[in-house]
Formats: structure tokens, C-alpha cells, sequence
């Protein structure tokens, strides 16, 4: 078996302060969509799979959690390597088995009900999909509502994946069930958790 | 042994940061996500042994130390209380294995575990405010069965906790529940505050902290993000009402805010003082003065 020293190199330096930091990045995120918060590039993982995607999946991935990747980070041997020697995530072969996605195309991502959405009964069985984006910043504003936002925040990432305001109404629709986003760009981090509502999209 | 071996053995770290295994870290710090995610319900998570019996805040203390980082400023409270045996032997425990430092001060405060109450000083956005929950599904003592239970949230049943409230009014002519009042969070998922005294309910509400809930022998992390509406049960002609109280803090003589009975002799002798030890402190600091406190001048 062929295992590159780049599936080896660009964990953590420090594992247990990074994936603290990272965390709580991604807890204030979640807890307050709409919100960009700064991740400093902790991991080095092989491209095209980013630093930010990178360090959260090194902060929550693990035996417990298999993860699924998009069609062009699963061509790349280094990258399943890099996770698996990182992580230990077994990987889903599908959408509906993973706890967390990899997404390093959101524009050209599966609808995301196919991914776990959850039960009723456990609403927490379902998937937390992880983008790589361009921007939070620059693309086209979303304003959003929900718990976490005192009255509207607002949120221009992009690229997004195809129709994200219906998906995302569906996804709405489902709660309790539904899929949580994390959105990541170069240096920064915000969520879209399944409670966040897109009340307007311009341009 | 050698004296070199045993030299290393002690300086080598004996915990972990923050005591807690990395694995069960990020497995916590995965069930905190879906429970802010999902505001309300109860996320089942694999509770560890900690150094405590259950009983003393287990799953706060998970929870506290899953999300904790060297600059983070922990204050502990036990019934608002900074200097009881719980919130001292907890803060000591954050001080030994994670080195933080730690407050009695709410504002300086970015992390405030609390078993049963929230300060009286407003919290602010960017603090977490994490409590310890003895028994976390607010339905239990109504319907045993978890299976049932689950069944009962998953379909927003929620007639038997209205039943409850109304054997209240129907047994005492008011809603005599006054601690662990049930609240409905963002209109969905009926959810048990922990034995906090209902006069702390309306805190809760559209809060701009972040508020974490954990029960380590029950298994459960729950969690309300900031600016989230909760809304105590009840009925129109019944409306929820936190506790009043007759006089202020005999210390300092502050008004609205939870006081706790200290007995002062063996004669019936007692005084009403704020439950929030830093509060009042700061208010006597500041001049502010109550019956006990002028007789003694």
C-alpha cells in the first residue's frame, strides 16, 4: 500500500489546544448563525482539501463518526489517507450512513436530502455537512433569522450549493429533522444550523 | 523504581488537559453541537465516570471541560453561591487539571457552571453558561418509560404536563410547582430548566449567553442558543408568576432578586439574603446597605 508522507504531515501541532480552539470557533458559530468567526490555519491537510475543512474534521471526526467525501476529494488517495491516518473516521459509501460530509464542490453537492436527516425519535442522527467556500463575505447576501440571532444576520458565502434557499425551506421544514451546515473559507468559519432561517436572498 | 524514573513520573503531566480523554471530548463536543442545532432536545451522549460521585455536577463538569480553554475564566456557583462545598470543590478541580483562572465575578466570567441558578447580574453575548441537570427529561416522573417519553417528544405530546399543572391549580388553586418549572423552547420541545427556582425562568428567555445543560448519570446534553425564546408553561386564566418576596436583602437590601432563609438562632430568629453571594457583595461594596446591615452600624 502506497502512503504518502503528505497523508502523514499537517495534523495538529498541539492536538489538544488546536481542537479546543477549533471548537469553540465552531460552537460560537452555531450558536449564533450568521456570525464569521477566525480559524487560523491549524492543519495542513493535502489539497484540495482545505486548512478550516481540515481542522474540523480533525476536532470532531473519529471511529465513531464515518465520514463521506464529495466526488473529487474521494479521487484523492492522500486525502481518504490523510483522514483516516488522522482521524480513524471509517468512511460512509453513502450519503445516508455518514455523521459528517466533506464537500470541497458545494456548487455541484447532491441534494441534501439524501444525507442522514435523522428520526424523529433521535433528530440528532443526521449529518453535518462541512463546505469548502471561497467566501463568507463576497457572494450574495443571505439574511437570516432564528434562534441564535437577535433580530437578522446576515451572510454572503459562496459559492452555495443549487437552490439553497429551496433545500434549505425543506430542510426547515423537517425539523426537528434535518442536516446542519458548517461553512468554511479561507481563514474563517461560520454554521447554518437547521433552526436558521433564509428569509431573503439577493442577487 | 529509579530515582530518574520516578523523577520523570513526576513531572509528567497527570491528566490530560481539562482531565477528560480527547475521544470523549470531541464525542461530548459533538452531542453540544446537535443540542444547539436542536434547541431543547435531549442529546444521549456516553457519560464518563468522573472523579465525583454522580450527584456533584458530573455532566456539567463534562461538559465544562469539553469546552474550556486556557483563556477562559471559570466561575462555579452552587444555589449562587461561590464558596459551598460543591462550586469550591468544583472550581478547585478546573484550577488542578485545566490551570484556568477562575472568578467570582458574572461579568469577568467567560464560563459559569451553575448548579440550580443564574445570576442575578445580566449575562452577556459571548459567555456559556453551563448547568448541572440531575434529571433532565422534564416528563419523567409523569411516564417512566424512556421509550415513551421519546415517543412523547418526537411527536409534541405534551398533554400529560399540562395535566400536571392542572392537578397544581385543581390541589392548591395555583401552579404550586416553584423549582424545575417546565419551559417550551422555541415552540417545539418542552424542556426541564434543572431544579433551578422558577424565578430564574424569564433569564432563560432570549438570553443573549449561551446556555449547556448536563446530566451525567442520566446521559443527556442539552442546550439553548442565545436569543431563543423560552416560554414557562401555562394557562390563560393562570398565567406563569415567578416567586415575590415580602422585604428586600437584609444585607443589601436589594429588591428583585432570589433571597434564601438563613436561620439566625434557636428562637425563630431569620433574615432573607440574596442566593447570589457576588451580587450582593458587590452591592454592599458599593454602599448599598439592608436591615441587618444598618442595625450594625
Amino acid at each position: 500500500m502506497e502512503f504518502s508522507t503528505r497523508s502523514i504531515d499537517g495534523g495538529f501541532a498541539e492536538p489538544v489546544i488546536a481542537a479546543q480552539g477549533v471548537f469553540r470557533a465552531l460552537m460560537e458559530a452555531m450558536a449564533r448563525p450568521g456570525t464569521v468567526h477566525a480559524l487560523p490555519p491549524l492543519a495542513a491537510p493535502p489539497a484540495p482539501l482545505t486548512a478550516e475543512a481540515g481542522a474540523v474534521a480533525l476536532t470532531l471526526c473519529d471511529h465513531d463518526t464515518p465520514v463521506w467525501l464529495d466526488p473529487e476529494l474521494q479521487g484523492s488517495a492522500e486525502i481518504r489517507d490523510w483522514i483516516g491516518f488522522h482521524t480513524g473516521a471509517p468512511f460512509a459509501f453513502t450519503p445516508a450512513e455518514a455523521h459528517f460530509a466533506l464537500v470541497s464542490r458545494p456548487g455541484e453537492l447532491i441534494a441534501l436530502e439524501n444525507f442522514a436527516q435523522g428520526s424523529q425519535d433521535y433528530p440528532d442522527r443526521s449529518a453535518t455537512i462541512i463546505l469548502q467556500l471561497d467566501t463568507l463575505a463576497a457572494g450574495a447576501p443571505l439574511v437570516l433569522e432564528g434562534p441564535g440571532i437577535e433580530t437578522r444576520a446576515r451572510l454572503a458565502p459562496a459559492p452555495l450549493p443549487r437552490h439553497l434557499a429551496t433545500q434549505w425551506r425543506q430542510n426547515n421544514a423537517r425539523f426537528p429533522r434535518g442536516v446542519d451546515l458548517v461553512l468554511t473559507a479561507p481563514g474563517a468559519i461560520a454554521c447554518l444550523p437547521r433552526t436558521t432561517r433564509i428569509v431573503e436572498t439577493e442577487g | 523504581m529509579s530515582d530518574s524514573v520516578a523523577a520523570s513520573l513526576a513531572e509528567a503531566p497527570s491528566y490530560n488537559f481539562a482531565y477528560l480523554d480527547e475521544q470523549t471530548k470531541r464525542m461530548i463536543r459533538r452531542a453540544i453541537l446537535k443540542g444547539i442545532a436542536i434547541p431543547g432536545y435531549q442529546v444521549p451522549f456516553a457519560s464518563r465516570e468522573m472523579p465525583m460521585p454522580y450527584g456533584w455536577g458530573t455532566g456539567g463538569v463534562q461538559v465544562t471541560a469539553s469546552v474550556i480553554g486556557p483563556d477562559d475564566v471559570l466561575k462555579v456557583i452552587d444555589q449562587g453561591a461561590d464558596d459551598t462545598t460543591n462550586a469550591v470543590s468544583i472550581r478547585a478541580f478546573f484550577q488542578k487539571v485545566a490551570r484556568v483562572a477562575v472568578t467570582t465575578e458574572t461579568a469577568r466570567a467567560t464560563i459559569i457552571q451553575t448548579r440550580h441558578r443564574i445570576p442575578e447580574h445580566p449575562l452577556t453575548e459571548g459567555q456559556v453558561l453551563v448547568y448541572q441537570v440531575p434529571i433532565p427529561e422534564p416528563l419523567r416522573f409523569l411516564e417512566p418509560r424512556e421509550t415513551e417519553t421519546r415517543k412523547m417528544h418526537a411527536l409534541e405530546e405534551y398533554g400529560l404536563m399540562h395535566v400536571k399543572l392542572y392537578e397544581d391549580i385543581a390541589r392548591h388553586g395555583h401552579i404550586a410547582t416553584t423549582y424545575a418549572y417546565p419551559v417550551k423552547v422555541e415552540g417545539r420541545y418542552v424542556m426541564d430548566p434543572s431544579p433551578t427556582p422558577k424565578f430564574d425562568n424569564p433569564k432563560m428567555h432570549r438570553s443573549p449567553a449561551l446556555q449547556l445543560f448536563g446530566a451525567g448519570r442520566e446521559k443527556r446534553i442539552y442546550a439553548i442558543p442565545p436569543y431563543c425564546d423560552v416560554v414557562s408553561l401555562d394557562f390563560e386564566d393562570h398565567p406563569f408568576k415567578v416567586q415575590a418576596f415580602d422585604k428586600p436583602c437584609a444585607l443589601c437590601g436589594a429588591e428583585n432578586v432570589y433571597l434564601d432563609e438563613v436561620i439566625l438562632d434557636d428562637r425563630g430568629g431569620h433574615m432573607f439574603v440574596c442566593s447570589d453571594t457576588d451580587f450582593c457583595e458587590k452591592r454592599r461594596d458599593a454602599g448599598h446597605v439592608g436591615e441587618m446591615t444598618e442595625a450594625a452600624e
